[in-house]
């Protein structure tokens, strides 16, 4: 008995310390195929460097599962190196004053060189660096499929006006215009490049960014959101709940013609054996060539206690935006490096298209964030914002003008 | 001399044995249950978002939460679930028992076919009835196969009617369980009572409606307070079936509370919601507990 709780308590002891000085723990969601592949080779450069890699992998994928195991892990005083967390939650959790500053190895590498400003600010707390990112995905994309295009005798729609002709062409022709997925994130996705589209990128920023609430109850608002509703009858009865990428898969077996979802949906085309240019083609959505969305995941860093902790944590911030692992991981994951200057011939032709976007946008003041996934709204006001427009969607007795009032509401949520 | 200390030591024992064996588990239940309520009700008076932060703040939280269309939606929602889930949930159930207790054959089989679906967790409900009623995969479907192209049935994918869905879902899943508690009650009625009855020449709906349903108050009651507070805390068969929508129409307080608590950084506003659950459930539980309390007192 008395040997059995020995060992029971030596046991506890070395779990307690298994947690030891040159560790260096990331919580990440990167459990699917592609993402896991990036997350190894980020393990193998690390340790390249002296560090022992400790995974803290949480399943899940919009990471809801791994928040909760992060804040457990904060209050209880023992955070994990770095956290996965990305645009307004770094503010959150710079508010919660939990956050180490990264500035000495920004200075050292250049960061403010190489990152857009826009981009520079909101991995900033109170102008310090708390945050490293890893990539871009634009959002506002459309994605086609050609042949059934084709077959309707349609045109690539550049404009709302033009896609409407074109779903109609298609609609006609017997084929459903609009794969589309029903999940109140996925509406959000959907309108945000509509209204983009029909407001332009002034008016985004003034509505979703500045949260102004003229704009936000504004006549064009009121024609963004009455086009937005035009779509519905372009899309199946079905689409309530439906996930993104069955919505993307309706679009490779020629289901429906075109979805309006983010570069990740590039993802399943190649997955499908589908070639870029060929099999699918990927354009800005209608009415927003000279514009971008942008969708960055960032490692947070958290302040640890002890300086050899500290040490790794910081090499693990330079790997983060070395060229080497941007390209790597990027390939991998579909999304394109944020380290400005890198070498793109590797990518495919979506990829270097997203990329000279980027770059040419951020140079026009056009680089937005994208409030539906989390960069411009702090997490109560996003969730409030996404609801009307859920609502909207879903309840047809709801009008255009109600809602834009409802929209103005939901943006006071703080 | 040595019988009094034996008995000094059986009474130390007796007086100290049950104490002690509870012990463990009452001070669990207190800090684990009642000690969580009190965190829970502290933090809906503070300006906890992303995590626990115990800066007082008053009856913010709450404002917030009341000023929320969304939580409003979700208290309608949950009395318009509530209301059906118990109401049809009983009917049906007593039905099925009234009917098994005919003392027909194959009872036993026909007993665990209608209990089976309890044996079920939530979440495969809602994922077996999401499939069998989406427009395009299930009933809809198959009566459009089988030619009958005018029927419709998109309650599914309908904000005005979702919630309905899920009451369908719970009916389904519960009735079995009713049945067996009022079968079980019904077998407990004493014959003779019925003999007698029958004797007077009462026939057999009035023998039921009479004197046995009024003898199985008990046992309607316990139903009662199992069924409500499985609707009040129902969670996983709304996420399963509806996840919420189309929209939030088909948002209840728990998934409500989940979504502000945790994924949305509004701490403070889902341990408010989550009080007015408490609430709720304790206006329930409270009544019930002193009557049935103060009953045995006056009965012993």
């Amino acid at each position: 008995m008395q040997k059995l709780k020995v060992s029971l308590l030596a046991a506890s002891f070395s779990i307690a310390f298994s947690v030891h000085a040159a560790d260096v723990e990331v919580l990440h969601w990167w459990t699917s195929g592609g993402e896991a592949k990036a997350a190894v080779e980020l393990k193998k450069m690390l340790e390249a460097k002296g560090h022992k890699w400790k995974d803290f992998a949480v399943a899940g994928g919009a990471g809801d599962n791994a928040m909760t195991a992060l804040k457990t892990r904060v209050v209880s005083g023992q955070p994990p190196a770095a956290a996965q967390i990305k645009g307004p939650s770094i503010q959150e959790w710079g508010n919660e004053g939990v956050l180490a500053s990264l500035d000495d190895v920004a200075k050292k590498e250049g960061w403010d060189k190489l990152l857009p400003p826009v981009v520079a600010n909101v991995m900033k707390y109170k102008g310090s660096y708390v945050a490293a990112p890893v990539n871009v995905h634009r959002v506002n994309w459309l994605w086609v499929n050609p042949d059934l295009l084709k077959k309707a005798n349609a045109k690539v729609p550049t404009t709302w006006d033009e896609f409407f002709i074109t779903a109609a062409a298609l609609q006609k022709a017997g084929i459903q215009p609009l794969a589309y997925g029903g999940q109140p994130w996925q509406d959000a996705t959907v309108f945000e490049a509509v209204a983009l589209g029909v407001g332009g990128s002034d008016f985004y920023k003034k509505a979703f960014i500045q949260l102004d609430p003229t704009t936000l109850s504004s006549a064009n608002m009121i024609k963004a959101l009455t086009t937005y509703k035009k779509l519905k009858p372009y899309t199946d009865k079905n689409a309530p709940g439906r996930e993104w990428n069955l919505a993307t898969s309706m679009v490779i077996n020629g289901k429906a013609a075109m979805q309006i979802m983010g570069d990740w949906a590039k993802g399943e085309f190649l997955a499908a054996g589908k070639v870029p240019g060929k099999d699918f083609l990927c354009v800005a959505a209608p009415g927003t060539a000279a514009a971008y969305t942008f969708n960055i995941d960032s490692f947070a860093m958290f302040k640890l206690p002890n300086k050899d902790a500290e040490k790794g944590q910081k090499d693990l911030a330079v790997t983060l935006m070395s060229p080497a692992f941007q390209e790597i991981f990027n390939l991998n994951k579909g999304s394109i490096p944020v380290r400005q200057g890198m070498d793109m011939s590797k990518f495919d032709d979506c990829g270097k298209k997203s990329a000279e976007d980027f770059k040419a946008t951020s140079a026009k003041g056009s680089l937005l964030p994208s409030w539906a996934h989390g960069m411009a709204m702090r997490s109560a006001t996003q969730g409030a914002v996404a609801d009307v427009i859920s609502q909207f969607w879903n309840d047809d007795s709801m009008t255009a003008q109600q809602a834009s009032v409802k929209l103005a509401a939901a943006a006071k949520v703080k | 001399m040595s019988t009094s200390a034996q008995e000094a030591q059986y009474g130390f024992a007796e007086r100290w044995l049950p104490r002690l064996v509870l012990a463990p588990s009452f001070l669990l239940t207190l800090f684990f249950l009642y000690g969580f309520i009190l965190w829970n009700g502290y933090l809906s008076f503070t300006v906890s978002r992303l995590m626990p932060n115990l800066e007082w703040t008053g009856l913010a939280q709450y404002q917030i939460l009341f000023e929320n269309e969304r939580w409003w939606v979700a208290v309608k929602n949950l009395f318009i679930f509530a209301g059906l889930f118990i109401g049809s949930g009983m009917a049906i159930g007593i039905g099925l028992a009234i009917f098994l207790d005919q003392k027909i054959r194959g009872e036993g089989v026909l007993r665990t076919i209608y209990l089976y679906p309890m044996a079920l967790s939530f979440v495969v409900t809602g994922t077996a009835w999401k499939w069998m009623l989406n427009p395009g995969l299930g009933l809809e479907k198959l009566m459009h196969d089988w030619g009958f192209t005018q029927f419709t049935f998109d309650w599914l994918v309908n904000s005005e009617m979702s919630i309905y869905t899920v009451v369908i879902a719970g009916v389904w899943q519960s009735s079995g369980f009713v049945m067996a508690l009022f079968l079980a009650g019904l077998r407990g009625v004493d014959d003779s009572i019925l003999k007698a009855a029958q004797i007077d020449g009462a026939s057999l709906p009035r023998i039921y409606w009479k004197i046995i349903l009024p003898a199985l108050r008990p046992v309607f009651f316990s139903t009662l307070m199992i069924l409500s507070h499985i609707a009040i805390k129902s969670f996983d068969l709304v996420m399963a079936l509806t996840g919420g929508g189309p929209g939030f129409s088909s948002d209840v307080p728990a998934t409500f509370m989940y979504a502000m608590a945790f994924t949305r950084g509004q701490m403070g506003v889902g341990a408010a919601s989550s009080m007015m659950m408490l609430a709720t459930v304790a206006a329930l539980v409270v009544p019930y507990l002193y009557s049935e309390l103060r009953g045995k007192k006056n009965g012993e």
